[in-house]
């Protein structure tokens, strides 16, 4: 891991991983939800609405990944002082937030009809609304504290420390359906079942592997773009000061 | 002298520590949470302990099956929602969602009055299983064999 503490060295993979997980993500999920939204048969129930599945799962769990990967790097920045980890953790927050938004939105649409309501304040519906609140909060304050960089560490720390404590909200999201009575459904995979038949398993699990891609390539491409920034500063710091 | 710790090491634990109680924290609140932020009350709960008559309630559970009633002004239905204990006989005047059907999962939002629920809005709740139509009607076996067939 300390390999590639050399940003340098990390820029040179990145260059060629980024396309390498963008390419085959985009064909993945827009085979997979094509797949979704033409082949598969409707649901019992649901009709067609359940074609919205194929997106709101993938943006569902890349919202939660997203913050799992910010409280993740930011353990490793505060005790390691590794000194991607912080960037890494800044880059996941905007694609984190965006999935996030599609999770809320797709899932909206569905339950108006299948419901009988665009919203309602269960548990689940309530921790992902938090969710989507402390990206916006991390994304401020991210953005603060760089702006801020001159005055030392302690604003990156600050942003770090509140990456670790939002990700309470994980574990509470996770387990909203079990804990409380919820119009939500409770999960329908859990270690190794599932209820949802192969007919729409196999597209879903498509999708979120192609999602998933898609998500590891925006957050190279963002500390990609972190990076130059950072470069751009210092080298117009030094032409100030010259 | 290499007794002292490393401040890598101390941070590292420090900061477990703080999770650690951070956590402790979290469950203590969700489990103090655990009866107010549930959604509805099950009827088993609703019979045991009625909230005072007109205090607007959430009762969920399973429509019984056969119990869907429409009486004769069209839109007023009755239904029964039960769970594995109790059940509650529910009335209703409006338009049901589409998956609001016996056997299936309901939220109702209303009052009782008396030992019926009055509902003003029906919320259908959806399981967590998702079976293509063709396939609703069949056995496991049989719904094994078709996929054995299209493979």
């Amino acid at each position: 891991m300390h390999g590639l503490a050399n940003p340098a060295r990390f820029l040179r993979m990145a260059r060629w991983l980024m396309p390498l997980m963008l390419v085959p993500g985009l064909i993945l999920a827009f085979g997979a939800v094509a797949w979704g939204l033409f082949m598969v048969p409707p649901d019992r129930l649901m009709g067609q609405t359940v074609r919205i599945l194929f997106i709101h799962v993938p943006s569902a769990w890349l919202g939660m990944a997203g913050w799992s990967t910010i409280a993740i790097a930011s353990l490793v920045e505060l005790v390691w002082r590794h000194p991607l980890a912080g960037i890494a953790a800044r880059a996941a927050a905007v694609p984190g937030a965006a999935f996030t938004a599609i999770c809320l939105a797709t899932g909206s649409i569905w339950a108006r009809p299948t419901w009988g309501t665009w919203w309602v304040w269960d548990g689940r519906l309530t921790s992902f609304l938090i969710l989507l609140f402390l990206y916006f909060g991390y994304i401020a304050l991210a953005g603060a504290a760089q702006r801020d960089a001159a005055a030392g560490e302690g604003a990156s720390r600050v942003t770090a420390i509140f990456g670790l404590v939002g990700a309470v909200n994980i574990p509470i999201i996770n387990r909203s359906v079990v804990w409380w009575n919820s119009l939500h459904q409770p999960p329908s995979i859990t270690a190794g079942k599932s209820s949802i038949d192969a007919a729409f398993l196999y597209p879903l699990l498509f999708a979120a592997l192609g999602f998933t891609l898609i998500f590891g390539g925006l957050v190279l491409a963002r500390m990609r773009m972190l990076l130059a920034d950072i470069q751009t500063e210092a080298r117009l710091r030094r032409k100030a000061m010259a | 002298m290499n007794t002292m710790i490393k401040p890598k090491h101390q941070r590292l634990v420090l900061i477990v520590l703080a999770l650690v109680a951070l956590i402790g924290a979290g469950l203590l609140a969700a489990y103090a949470l655990s009866k107010q932020a549930a959604y509805f009350y099950l009827p088993s709960e609703l019979v045991a302990k009625p909230p005072e008559a007109g205090r607007a309630v959430r009762l969920g559970g399973m429509v019984e099956k056969g119990s869907i009633k429409t009486q004769a002004d069209g839109v007023t239905i009755n239904f029964i929602v039960k769970d594995d204990k109790a059940r509650v006989p529910v009335r209703f005047s409006g338009i049901t969602p589409d998956l609001f059907v016996e056997g299936s999962g309901v939220v109702a939002e209303g009052r009782m009055e008396g030992t019926t629920f009055v509902a003003d809005n029906l919320l259908a709740k959806h399981d967590e299983k998702y079976v293509p139509r063709e396939m609703k009607n069949m056995t496991s076996a049989e719904a094994k064999a078709v996929i054995a067939e299209t493979k």
